[in-house]
């Protein structure tokens, strides 16, 4: 029972962070409801079990990202840029019913017998050591390609911001 | 039971709580992403999404017992960071270049 009840207090803070996100337009009202999206989501990875992944939330998202996002706005200072008239106003008419109809149809795809079997939660390994065994075992070439993108991404990001000395 | 093995718990919530939860925050991110006009909005609403599909690989691991998709996960936030690292950097030197960062106003490339 006080799991139900905190699965819906963090489904509540997640989407009502989310939503806030979206709606205010100053950006760093929005980095700083990023951080309380993200301590939900790593909250509701600790409900299901997976404790790595909540630390690796916080520390990556929460911590490191949020830290980045709030740099960036702060050396960009694009406060109040997102005022004038919208140009694509007639494209809004279209939104709302395909908004509606893809709600529909994953709603519809939720309700299939694929989901709906009351699976109980498994008994599966979520701390360090299931994660780290798997990491380094059967997904070690992922692991090892997804080093040299972080690499990749270090050397273009440098490139990219370095002045010309000229 | 096993070393690392964590008991099952009392977890109420069947699978597919989990899954509208995610279903939402990625429908709240893509409205994000198509409704902003600020270029560091947007990395925010792509930020939303991906978390949605982290959820989702998350409890498909836990209800399926099969640890996989936690080191999926692992892959995803890798990626994140590098997308938000250079796509932060791209923003900037748009900025540096066209002193704007709204992306209606970045139409260089129009004929």
């Amino acid at each position: 029972m006080g799991s139900v009840i905190a699965f819906w207090i963090l489904a509540a803070l997640v989407v009502g962070s989310a939503v806030g996100l979206v709606v205010r337009r100053n950006p760093i009202h929005g980095a700083l409801f990023l951080v309380v999206n993200l301590g939900g989501v790593a909250a509701l990875y600790l409900m299901m079990h997976a404790e790595f992944l909540a630390a690796a939330q916080v520390i990556v998202y929460a911590g490191a990202i949020a830290v980045l996002f709030v740099f960036a706005i702060m050396v960009l200072i694009p406060g109040k840029e997102e005022t004038g008239p919208d140009p694509l106003r007639a494209q809004r008419w279209l939104a709302v019913p395909l908004g509606g109809f893809l709600a529909l149809e994953i709603a519809l795809v939720l309700r299939s017998t694929v989901f709906t079997t009351s699976r109980s939660p498994a008994t599966v390994p979520g701390g360090v050591e299931a994660v780290g065994r798997l990491l380094f075992t059967d997904y070690l070439f992922p692991f090892e390609v997804t080093s040299f993108l972080l690499l990749a991404a270090l050397i273009g990001v440098m490139a990219l911001t370095k002045r010309k000395a000229s | 039971m096993p070393a690392g093995m964590l008991p099952v718990g009392t977890s109420a919530m069947p699978l597919h709580a989990y899954l509208t939860l995610a279903a939402t925050l990625f429908a709240i991110g893509l409205f994000g992403v198509v409704t902003r006009r600020n270029t560091i909005g947007i990395l925010l609403g792509i930020e939303l999404m991906l978390n949605a599909v982290n959820i989702n690989l998350v409890a498909f691991a836990r209800f399926n017992g099969d640890p996989a998709g936690m080191v999926f996960t692992v892959f995803t936030i890798c990626i994140t960071v590098a997308e938000v690292a250079v796509g932060l950097a791209l923003v900037i030197l748009i900025f540096r270049i066209r002193r704007t960062v709204i992306a209606d106003h970045l139409d260089l490339l129009r004929g």
